[in-house]
């Protein structure tokens, strides 16, 4: 019995032989250093921060801002608050992040998929492309395209011209703005119409071509859908849109829609030096499907279009589309370099103007940086829904 | 019949071989089979010398061609190309900053030992790496100091403030990686680790820095941690800026270590515990020199992007490589030489990045040895 009940219980040895017992002790200790080291700085930062007498809290985002912003999406001048400094700040960010994944997610493609022509001298264009860019840093591409080449560029009176409505010079460029009037919501509400009949027709034409077999041509259909009956609409509506073409007087261009230097130089750059790494994430991605997808989906009697519509972009984009996500993430976070040009993202305006003139540095970088993090957190989120909906069902 | 007749008078081997058509081979064949193919692909060729004609023929045009080369001053820059006087003059300050120019030899010392070191550590032909890592992870770096910093062994002393240009950006790219090195490795312990509370707060660590861009991080270093600190201690610009850099790497050595740290076969961990190891000796003796093998490449891209981003200590008045030509830009004697400059930064980043990534792909080559699952 003795031998037994010593059998069952060996772990009644020391305190120190039992992992368990040890592993919490460690832990408790762990988290106690953790604790005095935040406790131990946020003393001392409360401590200094009364020295130089400035108050903690975020009742600053309620005061005045008086100072203006070069471009804002929404209406701003002095007299607003700081509050609506960050928010032009964030929008300003969210644009140049969204112009600049459109770009390069297009620059990128065409570049990983010429990278992969048989053709020698357009593979070792688009390798010499992705080779340069890929290997010169960011901050650097940006300020040259802001201190080098944009000076290149025209005096606004011999403005480059296109089609007699655009012009760009060293200034920026201008576009002719759009004004919607009255009749106009009827070409928004056919582009919706379009869109859910799309969706219909495609549910529609999956259903028929399981029943039958028969193949519906679902991406022409829709194609010509969505610009169809907008189209018709703006026709029947009278064409409700009329363009404010900007121009030239005095000095400068009045009218239409300015987009600022800054904006363009960090747009491209972002754009070109992302692209590359897009490149190289779309080589790989269609590379890592196997030559036997292809051979066997031929085998089968499907055409070259049907094989790569079917089975290689399916396969590859399951390689492709979280590494693409994280470089759209890379994007954004690194659209904070825009103060070295003076874009006035969110990282200029707020932690750059708003810290130096509040000196509230605690609370603007702590919202500054959870703006990043709640942008990369819920993409990673959406990164880990997609792996687990995209993941291989293995038998 | 007659033809199949005529092959048979052959003993296998002994066909007298006909060379094979002039459009299948050699050079022709090779044009053939690359740039002319059909159609489509003769189209893209021309396409494409069209495009490399566009590029390649004006850029030497302007930075060989019509280059100039000798003088000292902006007059000598008259034939239109690119003036690289400019850089010329200008070059001493782009490599050392304000290093007072007598004390150079220290920093070429120091560049000398540490190109030294790269070299055992890269060339596989020299033996004794272990030797050579343990100097360059713990010795190399007191000496760099010593010699850098001075202030003893009858060195005068220099002060970061002095220090710039290439200098400075391979001291806070160096130092960020080797300084991150211990904590990335031990936050990817913590976050393997089967302690709830260890592993909870190395993840949080992990996804905090790599979450927000550096420049923020570097806002923070330098505009936070003097508030973090008690009164009176204060570190200057260039030790906040590294604080900063080495917190933030830190996170991303972690994640490619773990990466590592997966890839060991759960059978190398069991083993160690059945001989008894303690997790010390376990990580130690067994797990991290395997692990620590599989991810050099991984940290050769990590310290490549770092090398990139320390361009970032720009915005908050280091004068790094980039900094400092920026800086010699806004020179009244030398206005609009902007693309001069620029293309050298970006000639001199070039260079070393694209060697630093050639290396960890044929290190990859090299370390893809059939075992790994």
């Amino acid at each position: 019995m003795t031998e037994q009940s010593d059998q069952q219980a060996p772990a009644a040895a020391s305190f120190w032989r039992d992992p368990r017992k040890r592993a919490i002790v460690f832990q408790v200790i762990v988290l106690g250093l953790v604790l005095a080291l935040g406790a131990y700085i946020f003393h001392n930062t409360l401590h200094n921060l009364e020295k130089r007498g400035i108050s903690t809290g975020f009742a600053f985002l309620h005061n005045e801002a008086g100072f203006n912003i070069l471009f804002s999406l929404i209406p701003y001048d002095e007299t607003y608050t700081y509050g609506r400094t960050f928010l032009v700040g964030l929008l300003n960010t969210l644009l140049v992040s969204a112009i600049g994944i459109v770009l390069a997610t297009i620059i990128g493609f065409i570049v990983g998929v010429a990278r992969l022509s048989h053709n020698w001298i357009i593979s070792r264009l688009a390798n010499l492309y992705i080779e340069i860019f890929r290997n010169i840093p960011l901050l650097l591409q940006i300020l040259f395209w802001y201190f080098a080449m944009l000076p290149l560029l025209p005096h606004p009176r011999q403005s480059l011209v296109f089609d007699g409505s655009i012009f760009l010079n060293r200034r920026g460029l201008y576009l002719p703005k759009p004004i919607t009037e009255p009749g106009f919501g009827w070409v928004l509400a056919a582009l919706g119409l379009a869109i859910v009949g799309i969706v219909l027709l495609s549910r529609w034409a999956r259903r028929r071509q399981e029943a039958t077999g028969q193949i519906f041509p679902v991406f022409w259909t829709s194609l010509a859908m969505l610009i169809g009956l907008p189209l018709l609409a703006y026709g029947l509506a009278g064409a409700p849109l009329d363009w404010d073409i900007p121009k030239f007087h005095g000095f400068n261009f009045r009218g239409g829609m300015t987009v600022i230097p800054e904006l363009v130089a960090l747009a491209i750059a972002l754009a070109i030096y992302t692209a590359a790494y897009i490149a190289e994430i779309v080589r790989s991605g269609i590379q890592s499907v196997s030559h036997g997808q292809t051979e066997a989906a031929y085998a089968l009697g499907l055409k070259r279009t049907a094989t790569l519509r079917l089975v290689i972009i399916p396969q590859a984009m399951r390689v492709i589309i979280p590494q693409l996500t994280s470089q759209y993430l890379n994007l954004t976070k690194n659209s904070s370099l825009a103060p070295a040009i003076g874009y006035p993202d969110l990282v200029a305006v707020f932690a750059g103007t708003t810290l130096n003139q509040t000196g509230q540095a605690v609370e603007i970088i702590a919202i500054t940086m959870g703006v990043y993090l709640s942008l990369s957190l819920s993409i990673s989120a959406f990164m880990n829904w997609y792996n687990k909906r995209m993941a291989l069902v293995e038998r | 019949m007659s033809e199949s007749s005529v092959q048979q008078e052959y003993a296998p081997g002994t066909h007298p071989d006909w060379d094979p058509p002039v459009t299948e081979v050699g050079v022709i064949g090779w044009l053939r089979e690359n740039l002319f193919s059909n159609w489509w692909n003769s189209l893209l060729t021309l396409l494409g010398i069209y495009l490399a004609y566009l590029i390649f023929v004006p850029l030497i045009d302007w930075a060989v061609v019509h280059a100039d080369w000798s003088g000292d001053t902006r007059d000598a820059c008259t034939s239109g190309g690119a003036c690289w006087v400019f850089v010329k003059v200008r070059l001493g300050q782009f490599l050392y900053g304000f290093y007072p120019a007598d004390q150079v030899w220290r920093v070429n010392l120091t560049g000398a030992l540490f190109a030294l070191l790269i070299l055992w550590l890269t060339l596989p032909r020299i033996p004794y790496k272990r030797v050579a890592g343990v100097l360059g992870l713990v010795v190399f770096p007191v000496v760099a100091y010593f010699l850098l910093h001075g202030g003893s062994f009858g060195l005068s002393e220099v002060e970061t403030t002095k220090w710039g240009g290439l200098t400075l950006t391979l001291v806070l790219a160096v130092v960020g990686i080797v300084a991150a090195f211990p904590l990335g490795i031990l936050l990817a312990l913590g976050r393997r680790s089967e302690m709830p509370i260890v592993r909870a707060l190395s993840v949080a660590y992990i996804e905090l820095w790599r979450g927000v861009p550096l420049i923020t991080v570097l806002f923070m270093s330098s505009v936070m941690l003097p508030l973090f600190l008690p009164e009176g201690v204060n570190f200057d610009k260039l030790l906040r800026a590294l604080i900063g850099i080495i917190l933030f790497q830190a996170s991303y050595i972690a994640e490619v270590v773990r990466g590592g740290l997966q890839a060991i076969p759960k059978g190398q961990y069991e083993a160690a515990d059945a001989l008894g190891l303690n997790y010390g000796k376990k990580m130690i003796l067994i797990i991290l020199p395997q692990a620590l093998k599989l991810v050099i490449p991984g940290i050769v891209n990590t310290f490549n992007e770092l090398f990139k981003d320390t361009t970032l200590v720009l915005i908050i008045g280091l004068l790094d490589l980039l900094a400092i030509i920026k800086a010699a830009l806004e020179d009244p004697n030398w206005l609009g030489y902007s693309i001069e400059g620029y293309v050298f930064a970006g000639a001199v980043f070039w260079i070393f990045c694209f060697g630093m990534s050639r290396y960890s792909q044929a290190l990859e080559r090299k370390l893809h040895t059939g075992h790994k699952r």
